[in-house]
């Protein structure tokens, strides 16, 4: 027995003990009718050549490990960016559950979201007094100021028209006809978790904005000097947007922040739970109509909501999740181009110390080759940050980048003597990225937290960049736009290269001579 | 805190009650009628908790449910190692469940075994359109060539394939036969089915019973010669180890376990199932079905049993012992024995640490009754449980076997609902889901996840009941849970409701 109440041992250990590495090698032998190990090894070894990685890059139904989620996912993080919003899914209940789940293990916060748990029955008659329930419970229980509508793929099957619906629901006194209930329809079959933000940011701008769904005014747009800024699907979202919500102030920008759910993911552990906090309030939301300019920080979460605003009559700029010194360079001189505020001398000075920092540690990234994946925009604004250190992003991978991404990817190599090698990867997965690191291998993997499996299969050391990352705590908190963001992106990158170096330099009377103490 | 202990029994029952009429209050008038037949005060001595349970959720309340296809990918099939899981339809199911879920098992990854892979069909509008037959079947294709070692595939089906009539059986058959009667579960698991993840138990349960065992060839030889003393352990999903650490107790009274379902389970071990003597049934709700099934058509006994703190854990093998010989019997007592004075230790070490704290519940399958022992082994005190998914029997069972006199009874409670319970009843510890963590710790209520064992476990068996007593400590006594008020807001206020 190796259980011992001094010091309790849990599964990292006690599995290890004599008992259990017995028990379990006896249960398999005995009754797994295990493969011959000698079979496992040959095909393990098999799946690194070049010819399993072209019979792998041949598939053509079969997917594998994606770095996506579904829109519907999108759509609530869009929602809760609004001041006492709650989610409303039409559909399965189950989605909900999943949806709060990933997001609770990601940020380590509350999720708060409802369905109007449809079932047999409404996939026969459809979901019309699922809403009318449901949004009058909703309302009723949670008190909220809006109440945003997505929907799953359930509904999007049987054709349940949200517009349609909530006008009756409304008449039925579900809630008050003068109550905002702006909707997206969110096909999960459809593109990905950016496509659903992109839906329902597009979706409550439209109410506020063009009569809410016929019951109110359509606006008229008397232009101001401000502007607005829409962050789209991010893991980084707390540090991000209070970031930029610093790089405004000190500008001195008037601004407004689209879908500001960084307080929300962030709320204070104090004896109260708030299930609302924060947020673009519904009247900030409605005025932004009258804004000068909206920023993007992300094109692909925003390709129906940027054409929509610019319709609207006002400039519209696209940036690709900036990182770095050229990045966050385009994204403050797009401010102050928009606005006419001059960028200060205290942004001027951090941009000084972001780029004292890389020509410090230059020496370690020059030459590196990575492989990266992720959301389309994140991937951009990696890859761009890359090749100004001087590093060589030789795979980029997005498993919802359309063509239209990959070009825009091939471009940014072809800007750059470091991108000549590089290759971009639309529409693939992560079991595609596991054979590339085996037959065109890297020095590092960036990523978000399935990555680990790529680490661990191939070797390749993870950096853990991206959405969602479960497994390591309070990233989130950290921006990684801004100068600032691009310190912190360039401090993680580099702890990793310096643990690597230890790593590999740390066997006595071997190695350890370059173990040194001053890198 | 814990107000149970300085209130009558009846002042607590009082109290409840006019809990339960305070929290429904708040519902439009049709659902405070629903709610209420979900919610009660337990009665000593009547035979079940007093609630309405498997109907379904009220649209709009914030259930903590999941669905049918949770029920089946997520807990019954998925940790099958050796087979591979297609979650068919939408990316999105099949990755918000990607590896959630801690089903440890052995093997090598991507190569023999699959749990914490994610292989979808990653339905497009065209999928949906014209159908994804074709596609499904061109998908069997691919992992026949590139995971040539897997044992077998599983369907696991997403909403659209039942609204859009795809026939994945015919596809399975199909391709089962161009495989040489390769082991292809076509899974009707569709999330709109039922009212929760329970409906996907029983058809996934079904599942196996139709298209694995009934597809075993009558004059099948076995691969091992049978014994008087081979077990199947049923309904433990190996989270954190906990199969293992209850596979260890069985072996070590004399039993052999011949398979496990499905924590850590393989192709082989389902089928090899029918031989067994006995089916130990640890999660009643997800597998008594397929238990049911083997008693009727093999006349294998079941028999329910509880690895959870000591005094359940010697109850439960003495009760399986009972199916067995003298042989058996000792075995039993002499694994008692054995592991008395671990069990003194960790009890002496963590007893009066949380002797009197109180608990409240709301968890899944077994876990709302199941874990009640295994505070009590800790002085602790469970003042309020609930089921997610709970039957009538669940509840009969807690009623009978588990819960005290005027505990807080809620079943498919509500997000609303929770917190007002916690808020006035303020116990001690909240144990509950990822859903329901960070909601309570915001409160100030220390929390600990009961399904996934917050990343810990194994909880199971005696090994575990360290573990579990360890981590109860670390939750209730972490210093930080003194600190949630500012010092100089000296006078706490009340919690308060985000919706107030």
């Amino acid at each position: 027995m190796t259980q011992n109440a001094d010091h309790v041992l849990d599964h990292f250990e006690l599995f290890r003990g004599p008992e259990y590495q017995q028990m379990l090698a006896n249960k398999k032998k005995m009754f797994e009718n295990p493969r011959d190990p000698a079979e496992v090894e040959r095909v393990r070894e098999w799946a690194k050549t070049p010819e399993y990685r072209e019979k792998n890059f041949a598939r053509e139904a079969l997917t594998v490990n994606p770095a996506k989620a579904c829109q519907p996912l999108g759509a609530v993080f869009a929602a809760v960016g609004f001041e006492s919003t709650i989610p409303f899914v039409h559909g399965s209940q189950g989605c909900v559950a999943y949806y709060r789940s990933h997001f609770s293990r990601h940020f380590k916060e509350p999720s708060s979201c409802v369905s109007s748990s449809m079932t047999e029955d409404a996939a026969v008659f459809g979901g019309l007094n699922n809403m009318i329930d449901g949004l009058a419970n909703t309302y009723a229980m949670y008190k909220p100021k809006m109440i945003a509508v997505s929907t799953t793929c359930m509904a999007e099957v049987i054709g349940d028209d949200l517009n349609a619906f909530i006008k009756t629901a409304k008449e039925k006194g579900s809630v008050p006809a003068e109550f905002d209930v702006p909707f997206a329809h969110t096909p999960a079959f459809v593109g990905s978790h950016v496509t659903g933000y992109d839906n329902v940011m597009k979706g409550i701008l439209e109410h506020f904005w063009d009569g809410k769904a016929r019951t109110a005014p359509v606006l008229e747009r008397v232009p101001n000097e401000s502007i607005n800024f829409i962050g789209g699907f991010d893991g980084y979202t707390v540090g991000n947007l209070r970031e930029i919500k610093r790089l405004f102030e000190t500008m001195g920008v008037d601004y407004t922040i689209l879908g500001d759910n960084s307080d929300v993911f962030d709320t204070p552990t104090d004896g109260e739970f708030r299930m609302y906090d924060g947020g673009t309030t519904l009247v900030e939301a409605a005025e932004a109509l009258h804004a000068k300019a909206t920023i993007s920080m992300q094109e692909f979460s925003t390709e129906k909501t940027l054409p929509f605003i610019a319709a609207h009559g006002q400039q519209v700029v696209a940036f690709n999740h900036p990182i770095g010194v050229a990045g966050t360079d385009a994204f403050l001189m797009a401010v102050s181009r928009l606005t006419g505020k001059e960028i200060p001398e205290e942004l001027a000075r951090e941009r000084g110390r972001l780029v004292d920092a890389i020509a410090d540690s230059s020496a370690h990234i020059h030459g590196k080759k990575f492989a990266l994946y992720g959301d389309p925009d994140l991937c951009l604004g990696l890859a761009a940050f890359l090749l100004e250190l001087g590093a060589e992003p030789t795979h980029v991978l997005a498993t919802n980048g359309t063509k239209g991404w990959a070009e825009k990817v091939q471009a940014l190599f072809d800007s750059s003597p470091f991108g000549q090698n590089c290759h971009v990867y639309p529409g693939k997965d992560l079991w595609h990225m596991r054979s590339l690191l085996f037959t065109d291998p890297v020095d590092f993997l960036i990523g978000n937290t399935y990555g680990k499996y790529l680490e661990r299969d191939t070797g390749t050391p993870l950096i853990r960049i991206g959405f969602p990352v479960f497994d390591r705590h309070h990233h989130h908190r950290r921006p990684v736009w801004g100068y600032q963001g691009g310190m912190n992106v360039l401090i993680t990158i580099l702890d990793k290269i310096f643990d690597e170096i230890d790593r590999n330099t740390n066997v006595p009377a071997k190695t350890d001579y370059s173990f040194d103490i001053i890198r | 805190m814990s107000l149970a202990q300085t209130q009558s029994i009846e002042d607590i029952k009082a109290r409840n009650k006019d809990l339960i009429n305070e929290v429904l209050q708040i519902y439009p008038d049709k659902t405070a009628k629903r709610r209420a037949k979900h919610l009660n005060v337990h009665e000593a001595g009547k035979s079940d908790c007093g609630v309405k349970s498997n109907l379904k959720s009220v649209p709009g309340v914030m259930t903590i449910r999941g669905c049918a296809y949770a029920g089946s990918k997520g807990v019954v099939w998925g940790p099958i190692k050796d087979m591979i899981h297609i979650s068919h339809g939408p990316v999105g199911c099949g990755q918000y469940s990607w590896a959630a879920r801690r089903n440890y098992y052995i093997g090598t990854t991507g190569i023999d075994t699959f749990v914490t892979m994610q292989f979808t069909s990653d339905f497009q509008e065209k999928d949906i359109v014209f159908g994804g037959d074709k596609k499904l079947a061109k998908i069997m294709d691919e992992i026949q060539e590139l995971f040539p070692l897997n044992n077998g595939i599983t369907v696991q089906s997403e909403c659209p394939i039942g609204l859009i009539g795809d026939d994945i059986e015919a596809v399975s058959k199909a391709k089962s036969k161009e495989y040489d009667g390769k082991t292809i579960v076509p899974v009707r698991c569709e999330g709109f089915r039922g009212v929760s993840q329970s409906l996907g138990h029983h058809i996934a349960n079904d599942a196996i019973r139709d298209w694995v065992f009934d597809k075993i060839p009558a004059d099948a030889t076995p691969r091992f010669e049978p014994t008087d003393y081979d077990v199947a352990i049923i309904g433990d999903y190996n989270i954190g180890g906990d199969a293992w650490s209850s596979r260890i107790l069985l072996e070590e009274m004399g039993l052999r376990v011949i398979a496990q379902w499905s924590g850590d389970g393989s192709l082989a071990e389902l089928e090899a199932t029918p031989k067994a003597k006995l089916n130990v049934l640890h999660c009643y709700r997800s597998m008594n079905y397929i238990s049911r099934h083997m008693e009727e058509k093999y006349g294998i006994p079941w028999c329910e049993y509880n690895f959870f703190g000591p005094s359940k854990i010697a109850e439960s093998l003495r009760k399986i012992a009972s199916f067995f010989d003298d042989k058996i019997k000792d075995g039993a007592e002499q694994v008692i024995a054995k592991y008395q004075p671990l069990m003194d230790a960790v009890i002496a070490k963590y007893r009066p640490r949380l002797e009197g704290k109180t608990v409240m519940l709301f968890v899944g399958g077994l876990r709302p009754r199941h874990v009640i022992g295994a505070y009590e082994d800790l002085g602790m005190e469970v003042v309020g449980t609930g089921y997610e998914f709970g039957h009538n029997d669940d509840y009969q069972r807690t009623a009978q076997h588990y819960v005290k006199d005027g505990t807080l009874i809620y079943d498919d409670v509500t997000g609303y609902e929770f917190e007002k319970f916690v808020e006035k009843i303020q116990p001690d510890l909240v144990g509950s889901g990822i859903k329901e963590k960070y909601v309570f710790q915001k409160m100030g209520v220390p929390f600990r996840q009961m399904h996934s064992w917050d990343y810990s476990g194994p909880y199971h068996g005696y090994d575990g009941f360290a573990i579990f007593a360890r981590d109860m400590d670390m939750a209730i006594n972490a210093p930080i849970w003194k600190m949630a008020r500012a010092p100089w807001k000296a006078v706490p206020k009340p919690t308060l409701m985000a919706a107030e």
